[in-house]
């Protein structure tokens, strides 16, 4: 058995376990992640996918803060009945702006990628203070403190913005220096409802009846 | 130089860390839980809302109690296959210490509300510089006393070890790339589809390399130890480990069935996950065969008991994993409480109670005493066994309903259930799950209690290297 006997020499030298390991472990990543992370279909946005404003991204920013996204998935699924559900399937493009990805793995609510315009703000409100008030059988928490937190909190969203445009996003100094100004005034709560009426409007006209590859 | 003894205090410390997060830990499970089926228990606090108490749970039971455990019991079987003390006896202690530490900030910045928002890599930013840090510390104590060890072939437990170490580095270091904007705020380095990819290579591989590699480390040592025979097949250990490293990388697409990246991502995804199947039972399969033989032991040892269960959990699990990796089933399976029950027959059938049996094993063993009840651990082993069957059915139940009613068309091609009808008709599925995760808690309160009153006044036991052997490849048969 020559195989135990090359086995052999990796058992008895610890660099040469520790590079063996390394390489193996090695090669599913670079055939597989790292193409994908230069696949340019990837990084092109959609035709009505544009940057965050600023009041959606402290909104989204709250999103991530509660967590939200162990409950509910940003991804519809190329399958009739979801997409009957929950409205055109998610395509690569309508993330591009999305650092993290939010799309989560577990709907224990509804997924959210389109909830933009299905309800009123007025709605969204009541839903976020008292769920149970619109939907009787809702398991999700209240969040009445944020109806009493300034937006922008940290007084930081031309840092956060500052940070995105060095990654790449399209975000020119004007805007970055009226941020802060124009959150002035809102609630932490008027955020994230701005930044869930955001959702979902990034979709390609053409393909907005689109219901599919797949059945389902 | 006078013959210096194992260092098996930093051990004993951090077995017990370990067993006081697994109690944190599920508490914070169980609090979750109850969350799900009374949702007003947050009592309108933030940081007790439904979504930072799941994170801490997640956190705390895979990094506190799996990882403080990965740590001891890798100190452990390292220096007794090595025959050699610790190499760097101090920086053993820092990588003990500053990991509680880590811990305890890492607990109070997710209650607060900071998260990158990435599954199983939540942490900002300065954390995930820590955590590095640690990490490479905890690598060179490992390999360290592995390069000075008396013992010519290095064993089996020290590969899987080793592969936690080295890969587990990689993923986490790759994954946490990220633009910072404040001091607790970053944004990812990668955006939408792309970091998904990259999220999954990690997500996946923590699962492989830490949830499963590094408790087979565990088991090679542990099972042969205990059951007092060698290693079944030798051969089918090589193989399956290198099978093992090779295909995990490639299985993270399957947590992004049916989205919106290449679909020849997700295939491989899928060709991989199901040829994992293979080194997965290899690996059972050896450790179950070890044990034959010995079956006897099996009826007055509740410690070999938990391990030999715990194989049987992982056979389930890693039979489960690739099937809900084939897309079809995973169609289903995605998104609902099936993906939870997976998760909890890993977590609680195989981490959980390989970590228990290995604890009933080591802590006496540390001190030289005797276990305080053998009796309360078989009590303890029914207690776990019960909750986590009870874990794994009601959400079969709930995610297969989930999965098939979410789908449900009429002939008109309509929706037929609403979704907050089907959300609404899971509490009964939570409740039980409720209650099996009591019942798995108060079984670990009691293994916490058995295993203090064990330790409690006793000095760590002073254990020396053996003597230095004529023919080293003989010696390896005695390590294991
Ligand atoms: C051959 C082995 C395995 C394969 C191929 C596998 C496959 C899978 C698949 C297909 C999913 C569902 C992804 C989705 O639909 O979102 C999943 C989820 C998961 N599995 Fe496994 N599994 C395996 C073994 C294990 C083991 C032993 C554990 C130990 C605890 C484990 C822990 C998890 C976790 C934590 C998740 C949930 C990830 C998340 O969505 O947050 N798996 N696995
Ligand atoms: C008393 C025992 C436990 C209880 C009651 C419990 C409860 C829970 C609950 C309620 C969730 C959230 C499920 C959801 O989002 O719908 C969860 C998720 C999770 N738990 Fe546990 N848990 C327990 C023990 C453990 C242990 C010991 C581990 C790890 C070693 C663990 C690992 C996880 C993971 C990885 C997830 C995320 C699953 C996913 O994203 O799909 N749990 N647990």
């Amino acid at each position: 058995m020559s195989g135990v006997r090359l086995h052999q020499k990796l058992e008895n030298n610890i660099g040469l376990l520790i590079f063996g390991i390394l390489f193996v472990a090695s090669i599913g990543g670079a055939a597989q992640v790292v193409p994908a992370l230069f696949q340019d279909s990837l990084q092109q946005p959609g035709v009505n996918t544009v940057p965050y404003t600023a009041a959606e991204l402290d909104g989204r920013d709250i999103y991530m803060r509660e967590s939200c996204g162990v409950c509910h998935t940003q991804h519809i699924r190329p399958l009739l009945a979801e997409v009957e559900r929950y409205g055109p399937y998610s395509r690569a493009g309508e993330f591009v702006y999305d650092r993290p990805f939010l799309w989560g793995s577990k709907r224990t609510g509804p997924d959210l990628h389109r909830i933009g315009g299905k309800y009123s703000d007025e709605w969204h409100w009541i839903h976020m203070m008292d769920p149970r008030a619109v939907v009787p059988d809702s398991i999700m928490p209240a969040y009445p403190w944020l109806a009493d937190a300034p937006a922008n909190r940290g007084n930081d969203i031309d840092k956060r913005m500052r940070a995105l445009q060095k990654l790449g996003h399209p975000y020119n100094d004007e805007e970055i220096a009226d941020a802060a100004a124009s959150l002035e005034g809102l609630t932490e709560m008027d955020v994230l409802i701005i930044y869930l009426q955001g959702m979902g409007d990034t979709v390609d006209p053409d393909a907005a009846d689109d219901h599919g590859g797949h059945g389902g | 130089m006078a013959p210096a003894h194992y260092h098996d205090k930093v051990v004993r410390v951090l077995v017990l860390c370990s067993v006081f997060w697994a109690i944190v830990g599920m508490a914070a499970g169980v609090y979750a839980a109850a969350e799900l089926v009374w949702p007003g228990l947050n009592f309108d606090q933030s940081w007790l809302s439904y979504g930072r108490v799941r994170t801490v749970h997640t956190n705390v039971a895979i990094f506190g109690f799996g990882v403080s455990a990965l740590i001891g019991t890798a100190f452990y079987s390292v220096q007794r296959t090595s025959h050699v003390p610790l190499f760097a006896p101090g920086l053993a202690w820092v990588v003990c210490w500053a990991w509680q530490l880590a811990l305890v900030a890492a607990g109070w910045s997710l209650l607060s509300g900071h998260t990158s928002g990435k599954e199983y890599a939540e942490l900002e930013w300065p954390f995930d510089l820590a955590i590095a840090v640690v990490w490479v510390c905890f690598a060179i104590v490992f390999f360290g006393t592995i390069a000075r060890r008396k013992i010519k072939t290095i064993y089996v437990s020290n590969w899987f070890y080793g592969a936690l170490i080295i890969v587990i580095a990689m993923l986490h270091i790759v994954n946490s790339l990220a633009m910072p904007a404040t001091l607790f705020k970053s944004y990812s380095l990668f955006a939408g589809s792309q970091d998904a990819i990259l999220q999954w290579w990690y997500g996946h591989n923590a699962v492989g390399f830490l949830l499963t590699g590094g408790f087979l480390g565990m088991m090679y040592y542990f099972l042969p130890k205990h059951a007092e025979r060698p290693i079944w097949s030798y051969r089918l250990s090589i193989v399956a480990f290198w099978a093992f490293t090779y295909s995990y990388i490639w299985a993270g697409p399957h947590h992004l069935h049916y989205s919106a990246i290449p679909e020849w991502v997700q295939s491989l995804g899928v060709v991989m996950s199901v040829i994992l199947l293979a080194p997965s039972w290899a690996t059972m399969i050896n450790g179950i065969m070890t044990v034959s033989g010995a079956w006897r032991k099996l009826r007055s040892d509740p410690a070999l008991k938990f391990i030999v269960l715990s194989l049987a959990f992982y056979g389930l699990a890693t039979f489960e994993g690739p099937m809900m990796a084939i897309r079809d089933v995973n169609l289903i399976s995605h998104f609902t409480d099936w993906t939870v029950g997976h998760v909890h027959s890993g977590a609680l059938g195989w981490n959980a109670m390989i970590t228990f049996g290995t604890f009933y094993y080591l802590v006496p063993r540390l001190v030289g005493g005797e276990l305080y009840s053998t009796k309360l651990a078989n009590v303890h082993f029914w207690m776990a066994l019960a909750g986590t069957m009870l874990y794994i059915l009601a959400m079969w139940a709930a995610g297969v309903t989930q999965g098939l009613l979410w789908l449900s068309l009429d002939e008109y091609g309509e929706l037929l259930y609403s979704f907050t009808d089907i959300m609404a008709s899971m509490v009964s599925y939570y409740g039980l799950r409720l209650v099996a995760g009591v019942i798995f808690l108060a079984g670990a309160v009691l293994m916490a209690w058995n295993l203090f009153m064990t330790v409690r006044g006793r000095e760590t036991a002073k254990v020396l290297p053996p003597e230095p052997v004529a023919n080293p490849a003989a010696a390896s048969e005695v390590a294991a």
